[in-house]
This record gives structure tokens, C-alpha cells and sequence, in this order.
């Protein structure tokens, strides 16, 4: 009660001119503090949404229409087809639906080889070149050449080493090595999947030794010569410290290769062209022949969604069962 | 770089280690060597020499392939239109996610953590999820408003610049994390608006992960192929879409291939070796750590 009483008092104080500039600068120097941070995400915010998540909801409905060149001038007035693009993509005895499953199982194979293998090749090659040797800068900028290269450069020169009269490939297998009866074809038939292959972990590995390469300078020397006074030689130190330590940098790589990998449009689109063999017919590509080649945007649209249904799907598990590992690991 | 320590210990590496690492080492070169080779040295061969069976080396060398590409295909429109492309998206790009950052590294806010996870996962979406409709969302807008981005280098740059953006964000938020808060802090007391704490306490601090991102995105504009090839007509089209005209030619010019590539290749892998050190200094202080 009594405190009151100042109170009162003080009030008519306020309304007073001085006070109340104070309150209201005071005012609206907590709202300029609790909305700058709104306010520094806004261009963010904005692009992603314009750029990412309204196209992408956009697709979503797209995939529910029957959206045939007819209608593409003014897709909104295409007619409703509810799950029919659905429905076709995943009717594996017909031919689109068959032809998706085909090119999916052929995406998952290679994806699951080139991230293997980018990983093993990008952290071999950054484990050996820990610790200095003469020409390890040099090395160094060398082996990130690849991943500097513009994809269509790069894979344009594989392109020509790949050719068939005049390509290196079937040089040396052929003429210099003497390997094979007579030259084989690269960019057509069933050695394509292989050629994609080698370029993409050629394009790739150096990102991964990036990454490792990052990784291993926060592993503290002190482990590793706790270690050597223990009389553990270096290639324990690689199996009991520098793998161990890599764990959370390697969740994140082999996650975004995965990505990466799966989702790789240029390099099939510049080593092929529009039409890529069947056996490394990806499935960005595949998806993008569907929509852009018998135009028919609603079918591929709705593969699209079920594509990343699945990418969600796989991410959601990976890092479920990845983090559940590294905390039982903690403990 | 500022060399890591060596790391082993001084009872030196037993030879098992050491030839492991040599015959890797060599092969891996070799491996990564070859199509470098193949690209220089087919870019200075003559028109016979690329036609007919491959030859290690060239009969003759001859500058030609450097001087025709620019008459074959209107190349210098291409690489202007890259430079401009990946320029004003790589500028963008940057300036965005310093402030996004910024944001998310020193402020509590309502929604933190769905803005990084949403921003994050969009690295996940196909590229050919939305292709489509982004197309389609471009011309809409030119039609309502008169602004063209469909075709324009306008649009291929907001485009361009959104997929550098996740990746840019998320490395320079643990990068400004390990700037320590005191400083801009002090920054504050001293009567510098959170603007002045940022552009002259945190950036200076966070230069090599701003550069590193700054790489990063210039690369991912110039390479990028898909958007491209659908978002680009005859004078903003660029070098990405334009190295093909080459190859649908009757006569395939691989000597003119090479050279090209090598040409439109130079600005981006010499950039990208002067300036790695701070993507390995970004990539370790922000987001690996």
C-alpha cells in the first residue's frame, strides 16, 4: 500500500515532457533491438523464398495438374488430375514408371560407390599429407585442381578422352596396353556407368579432402603424443585417434556428398547430352527428359516430389542413426 | 597457410608408412594429372592431330585453337556475361550472408532456429524440383510487372545467389562465433550502432571465412549448368551453355574445346589456389570445428 503512494506521485512526473521522451526512445530502442536481427535476415529470408520455397510449393501443385504444353502458358487453368502423376510414376509395369525405377536403383548404386569412394580417396590423401614433406604445398593446390575446374571444362575434357577413335582411353587400354580386343565404346551402353563414375569421383574427392584437411587441425598434438609415449606406432595412431576424432566432421560430409551426388545434374548432362544411356541414366536427368523433352511437367513434377520424399526420408534416418552412435560413443 | 604442426612423433614413420604413402600419393597425382595434360596439351595441337588417333604428344605445337575459339563461337560475349553473372551474384551472395550471420551468431530471436534449419535444408531440394516453377514464377512476374528476369542476367543472378547462400550462411555463423563477443561488445559501449560493431569489428576479424565464401560462390555461379541452359537466350547466355556450341558443330574442334576450356578455366582454379588458404582457415575456424 504504501509503496503505492511514490508511485502515484511519481506518475504526473512522467507525463511530464523529459520523462516521457526517455520512456519512448527507451521504447523503441527495444524494438529496434528485438527486430534487427528480423530485420538483418530479411534479404535472406526473402530470396530463399522467392528462389527455394514458393517454386518448390509451386511444384507441388504442379505435380497434381495435368500440365501438358497445352496449358503451360497460363498453368494455372490446367486441370486438376488429383494423383493420377502419382499414380504413373509409381506403376513400375509400365514403361514411365518402370523406366524411374530403373534410373533410381542406377542413381543409388552410383551414388553409394562415387560417395564411397571420393570419401576414401579425399581422407587417405589428407591423412598422408598431415605432416610436411617436400613438394606437400604443390601437391596440395594440385589435388584441388579438379575441384576448382568449371564442371563443364572438366567433364568436357573427359568427353574427350572418352571418344571412341580418338580418345586416350582406348588409346592406352587398346593400342599401348593391348587390353582389350578392340576399342570400346565409353558414352554409349553399359561402360557409361563406369565413366560417370570415374569422372564424378574425379570431380569429387577433392572436396572431401578439403573437408578432412579442415578436420584434422583441430585434432589436438597432444593425443597423438600421449600416444607415441604409449608406444603406439602410426598406423594405430590413424585407427585409435585421427579416424575417431574425424567422426562429427565426417556425419556432415558424407551427408552433403550424398546430397550432392544424388541430386548431380551437370556432370551427366555435359558427359552425355540430353539423352543419357540407359545404364547411367541418373535421375535429375531422367527427371528433367521426362518434363522437358515429352513435355509433360505434372509426371515429372510429381517425381520430382517423390524424389525428395526420399532424400528427406534418407536424411531424416542418417542423422537419427548417426547421432544416436556418436552420443553412445560419448558416454 | 599457416603450416599445421607435424604432427608425428619423432621415432619417424616406419617404411610400411612411408611407401603406402609414396605409392598413393603417385598414383593419385597421376590420376588427377592426366586430364590437366590432356587439356593443355590438346589445346596447342593442330586440327590433325585431335582428329585422328590420340598422340601423347603433338606433332607440332601451334597457338591457333587460342586465336580461333574467339571467331567459332562468340566467346568474349559468353565470358562477360559469366564475369558480370558470378560477379554481382558472388558480391550479393556475401553481403547477405554477413548479415544473416551476424544475425544468428549474436542475437536470441523467436524462429533461430527453423530460419538456419529451413535455410540448411534448402542445399537438400533437387535442382530440378524447382527449376520448373521458377521458371514459370519468372515469367509470371515479368508479365505482372514488367521486371524481366526470365532470360535476363538479373534473374540468373538472384537465382545463382540463393545457392551459394545456405553454405555461405552456415560457414560464416561458426566463423563470427569465434570472434570473440567482447570485442564487439566494446564496440557497442563505445557508441558504434550494431551496423558499426559489425563492419568494424566482426568482418575485419571474420576476412578469411568472408573471402573463402566469397570463392566458394563465385565458383558455384560460374559452373552451374542446369539454370543456364533453360534461363539464358542468345545474348545473356553463358560460358557454362556456350563451350557447348563447340561440340554441336558438324566438325568437333577439340583442339578448340581445350582451349577454350582452359581459357574460361584460368580465372577461377588461379583465384581459387591464390586463395584456398582461407577456405582451409574458414572451412577449419567455422564449419568443421
Amino acid at each position: 500500500m504504501t509503496t503505492t503512494t511514490p508511485e502515484a506521485v511519481e506518475h504526473p512526473v512522467h507525463k511530464s515532457s523529459p520523462g516521457a521522451a526517455s520512456g519512448q526512445s527507451r521504447r523503441t530502442g527495444r524494438v529496434r533491438r528485438i527486430g534487427l536481427p528480423y530485420l538483418l535476415l530479411l534479404p535472406a529470408l526473402i530470396l530463399e523464398l522467392l528462389v527455394h520455397l514458393v517454386p518448390m510449393v509451386i511444384g507441388i501443385v504442379m505435380s497434381f495438374k495435368e500440365l501438358t504444353q497445352f496449358y503451360i502458358r497460363d498453368w494455372g487453368t490446367a486441370p486438376w488430375s488429383g494423383l493420377d502423376n502419382y499414380r504413373m510414376s509409381v506403376d513400375f509395369d509400365a514403361p514411365v514408371g518402370e523406366a524411374l525405377l530403373h534410373s533410381f536403383f542406377v542413381t543409388v548404386g552410383f551414388t553409394l560407390l562415387s560417395v564411397g569412394l571420393c570419401w576414401l580417396i579425399g581422407t587417405a590423401a589428407a591423412i598422408f599429407m598431415q605432416d610436411t614433406f617436400r613438394g606437400r604445398g604443390l601437391l596440395r593446390a594440385l589435388f584441388l585442381v579438379p575441384y576448382a575446374l568449371p564442371v563443364y571444362a572438366a567433364v568436357i575434357t573427359w568427353v574427350f578422352m572418352f571418344q571412341h577413335d580418338n580418345g586416350l582411353v582406348n588409346h592406352v587400354l587398346h593400342d599401348q596396353l593391348h587390353l582389350t580386343d578392340k576399342p570400346s565404346f565409353w558414352l554409349i551402353g553399359d561402360n557409361s556407368f563406369w565413366a560417370l563414375l570415374t569422372v564424378s569421383v574425379w570431380k569429387g574427392w577433392p572436396f572431401a579432402f578439403l573437408i578432412v584437411m579442415a578436420g584434422l587441425q583441430n585434432i589436438p598434438r597432444e593425443l597423438y603424443e600421449a600416444a607415441a609415449l604409449d608406444g603406439a606406432g602410426v598406423w594405430q595412431q590413424i585407427r585409435r585417434i585421427t579416424l575417431p576424432s574425424l567422426r562429427p566432421v565426417n556425419q556432415v560430409l558424407v551427408l552433403v556428398l550424398f546430397l550432392w551426388t544424388f541430386n548431380d545434374f551437370n556432370t551427366p548432362y555435359v558427359l552425355f547430352g540430353k539423352a543419357a544411356p540407359e545404364a547411367a541414366d541418373l535421375i535429375s536427368v531422367h527427371i528433367y527428359q521426362a518434363s522437358f523433352v515429352t513435355w509433360n511437367f505434372g509426371t515429372g513434377s510429381a517425381m520430382s516430389v517423390l524424389l525428395l520424399l526420399f532424400l528427406l526420408l534418407v536424411t531424416g534416418v542418417y542423422l537419427a542413426v548417426t547421432s544416436r552412435g556418436r552420443r553412445a560413443a560419448d558416454v | 597457410m599457416s603450416s599445421p604442426p607435424a604432427v608425428k612423433s619423432p621415432m619417424a614413420s616406419p617404411r610400411s608408412f612411408l611407401w603406402t604413402r609414396r605409392i598413393f600419393l603417385t598414383l593419385l597425382t597421376g590420376f588427377v594429372l592426366v586430364p590437366v595434360y590432356v587439356m593443355i596439351s590438346s589445346s596447342l595441337k593442330p586440327l590433325a592431330d585431335v582428329t585422328g588417333r590420340f598422340r601423347w604428344l603433338p606433332s607440332s605445337l601451334t597457338i591457333r585453337p587460342y586465336i580461333d575459339i574467339w571467331s567459332t563461337v562468340p566467346l568474349a560475349r559468353y565470358f562477360v556475361n559469366s564475369l558480370i553473372v558470378a560477379g554481382a551474384a558472388t558480391v550479393c551472395s556475401v553481403v547477405i550472408a554477413v548479415f544473416s550471420a551476424y544475425a544468428v551468431s549474436r542475437y536470441q530471436f523467436r524462429g533461430k532456429r527453423v530460419f538456419t534449419v529451413t535455410v540448411l535444408s534448402t542445399q537438400m531440394f533437387p535442382g530440378i524440383l524447382f527449376l520448373l516453377p521458377l521458371f514459370l514464377l519468372y515469367v509470371n512476374i515479368g508479365n505482372a510487372t514488367g521486371i524481366a528476369l526470365f532470360g535476363s542476367r538479373g534473374g540468373l543472378i538472384l537465382t545463382y545467389l540463393t545457392f551459394s547462400l545456405p553454405f555461405s550462411i552456415w560457414m560464416l555463423i561458426g566463423y563470427f562465433d569465434s570472434v570473440p563477443r567482447d570485442l564487439d561488445e566494446a564496440a557497442l559501449v563505445d557508441g558504434c550502432g550494431p551496423l558499426g560493431a559489425l563492419f568494424r569489428i566482426v568482418v575485419p576479424a571474420a576476412i578469411p571465412g568472408i573471402v573463402a565464401v566469397a570463392v566458394y560462390a563465385f565458383m558455384t555461379a560460374w559452373g552451374e549448368v542446369l539454370f543456364a541452359s533453360v534461363m539464358t537466350n542468345d545474348t545473356t547466355r553463358t560460358l557454362a551453355v556456350g563451350l557447348q556450341g563447340y561440340s554441336t558443330l558438324n566438325d568437333v574442334y577439340w583442339n578448340q574445346i581445350m582451349a577454350a576450356s582452359l581459357v574460361v578455366s584460368v580465372p577461377v582454379v588461379a583465384g581459387f589456389l591464390l586463395l584456398q588458404r582461407y577456405l582451409v582457415a574458414g572451412l577449419t575456424a567455422g564449419a568443421v570445428k
